[in-house]
């Protein structure tokens, strides 16, 4: 395997896949993506699967440097300044490091996170199926805690290709974050309008166990205190301050505050890319319409291979190339431009 | 009493929440628990996970596989079954050093009830409880079964840092914690025990239905155990399963 060693990595960074499933019961959270699709959008870009690890690159960047021979990676999620060796890496596309040089990422500026997905993937121990870092639990591999400086990470050696490729992704919605009300909506009165109608400010003190958020205070009718449930990623508790908490990957399995609605598992990756200070609504929408959303973004996840293409050129379909060479018929990438995915977007 | 008719809630579009109740209640537990064990007999497709607590079961699901209104009816008639008893319980016993530098609050404790530090330590480890659910964080499990006359109100100021293997109570509750976290409840000792090991095979100790109970050792003993458990061993000890 090829390795890569950290020369310089801001806070927040750490290795996440599709989480662990299982251990819930057990105290211990799911963990993995805060953004999901940009997760998949990255993985499959270098030819893994969805939910395999990567590096989510919190807000500031880093910087790192390929050892023991060439890597490929794909970078996908919040926009930032990306180069190789000094050559811009465009996100949503591949890009070879040769051993020894150097990939630089520079802050985010739409979004929180980016995701890093390695051709051939990335070595550790999984647990429960899992590499993501739940730092509060010390676990997660290689390490079990955000990536530091001196860090080393075993990834995939590149293959032998001489093209890149690229996805064309459109931008997220705008919008209000759908939420779906309840559990615990009949603990909140008039408060329940006040949530749907007022602006909400993402608080700096926000994390992957929550982010807080900054508005007018949401009154419990009685009491601020439950006999403690479960959570899910999404669920958006009332404290007795009035101002809620969005539970995310690494939260408490278990809560004791009200929980008066939960982020629709569509919209929760756009939230999650919502920096500290971003000012949004939420709005209501039924269990059934937030399954169709979950459903719709599922079958646009499943056509992201379909409209890979190569770098450089217009709509070129890789997975026509891949069958008709499995198929033994020689191929090149001009006359794959007839294999062209006739799909709408 | 009447149990209340079960009530399904929304948690979102991928888990919904069957509640049982709203209060601790070993009977609402039981129940909570015997419908868990259902739930995972039946194995319905689309269920990714579970989580009792008190009083509900959280049930992760995958909309691609069962919706909405599909789940909640099966779920329902699970729960509208007369409650089963575990077919085979298993009981730990889990050494604890009360007292002193392991259990800072046992003098406040005793002296609340005004009985001696030894007289809340045999009732601490004259029960069995029942691991009612695990939550909050890894392995912290959430204890049924407290003696109710040694019963404290929670803290006025919660602490911000308590250690690995804290044995705690908290009004009528009582805990195992495995990690260091912050909490307001009385500490009266430490374990060695891991509840949580990522290294260990099992990972976890306890399941929700188990039932522990609690021994004292001297604090000297404390330090070879906690080594075997950092080594893997499980130190608590199983009697019957």
């Amino acid at each position: 395997m090829s390795k890569l060693v950290l020369l310089n990595v801001g806070p927040a960074t750490s290795i996440q896949d599709g989480g662990r499933f299982g251990t819930q019961r057990y105290g211990l959270p799911p963990s993995g993506a805060m953004d999901r699709v940009s997760l998949a959008v990255a993985n499959c870009l270098v030819g893994n699967s969805d939910d395999n690890a990567a590096i989510e690159v919190g807000p500031l960047g880093m910087t790192l440097m390929a050892r023991d021979g060439a890597i490929r990676v794909a970078l996908a999620g919040a926009a930032r300044h990306a180069d190789v060796a000094g050559n811009p890496l465009l996100l949503n596309q591949t890009v070879l490091i040769a051993e020894g040089e150097t990939l630089k990422l520079g802050p985010a500026r739409n979004g929180v996170f980016s995701y890093l997905a390695f051709e051939g993937g990335i070595g550790g121990e999984p647990i429960f199926g899992s590499l993501s870092v739940n730092a509060r639990s010390g676990i997660g591999s290689p390490y079990p805690r955000p990536l530091g400086v001196g860090d080393e990470i075993s990834v995939g050696n590149a293959l032998l290709s001489p093209n890149e490729r690229q996805l064309d992704i459109p931008e997220p919605a705008k919008g209000p974050i759908r939420v779906v009300m309840g559990p615990q909506e009949d603990e909140f009165d008039e408060a329940r309008d006040l949530f749907l109608a007022s602006d909400w400010v993402i608080s700096a003190t926000s994390d992957r166990m929550g982010y807080r958020l900054e508005g007018p205070k949401i009154s419990h009718t009685k009491g601020h205190n439950i006999v403690s449930d479960g959570t899910v990623n999404g669920s958006i508790q009332v404290p007795g301050s009035g101002q809620p908490i969005v539970l995310m990957m690494d939260r408490g399995t278990t809560g004791g505050y009200p929980k008066i609605a939960t982020v629709i598992s569509a919209d929760l990756g756009r939230f999650a890319q919502m920096p500290a200070g971003s000012k949004f609504r939420f709005a209501a929408i039924s269990v059934t319409s937030a399954q169709d959303e979950a459903k719709k973004m599922s079958a646009a996840m499943l056509s992201l291979r379909g409209r890979i293409r190569i770098a450089g050129t217009s709509n070129l379909n890789l997975d026509g190339l891949q069958s008709a060479n499995v198929a033994g018929a020689a191929v090149n990438a001009i006359d794959a431009m007839t294999w062209q995915d006739q799909r709408s977007d | 009493m009447t149990p209340v008719p079960p009530r399904i809630l929304p948690s979102g579009d991928t888990a919904l929440t069957v509640e049982l109740g709203s209060t601790i209640d070993t009977d609402i537990n039981r129940r909570v628990l015997s419908l868990d064990r259902a739930v995972a007999r039946e194995k319905i497709a689309g269920i990714v996970e579970t989580v009792p607590t008190y009083r509900s079961l959280l049930v992760h699901y995958d909309p691609l596989v069962i919706g909405f209104d599909a789940m909640s009816n099966k779920l329902l008639d699970l729960a509208r079954m007369p409650v089963e008893a575990a077919n085979a319980v298993r009981r730990w016993r889990i050494p604890v050093v009360y007292g002193g530098s392991f259990g800072i609050d046992l003098d406040d404790v005793a002296r609340a009830h005004k009985i001696t530090t030894d007289e809340v330590i045999a009732r601490h480890t004259k029960n069995d409880y029942l691991v009612a659910m695990i939550g909050f964080t890894p392995g912290f499990a959430y204890l049924s079964g407290l003696d109710p006359s040694i019963a404290t109100p929670r803290r006025e100021s919660p602490r911000t840092e308590t250690p690995a293997g804290t044995i705690s109570i908290g009004g009528a509750q009582a805990c195992v914690q495995c990690l260091a976290a912050p909490s307001g409840w009385h500490l009266l000792g430490r374990t060695p025990v891991r509840t949580f090991h990522p290294k260990r095979e099992p990972v976890f100790l306890l399941e929700p239905g188990d039932q522990i109970n609690f021994h004292a050792i001297v604090a000297s003993e404390f330090e070879a155990l906690d080594r075997a458990a950092e080594r893997g061993e499980p130190v608590a000890e199983l009697i019957a399963s």
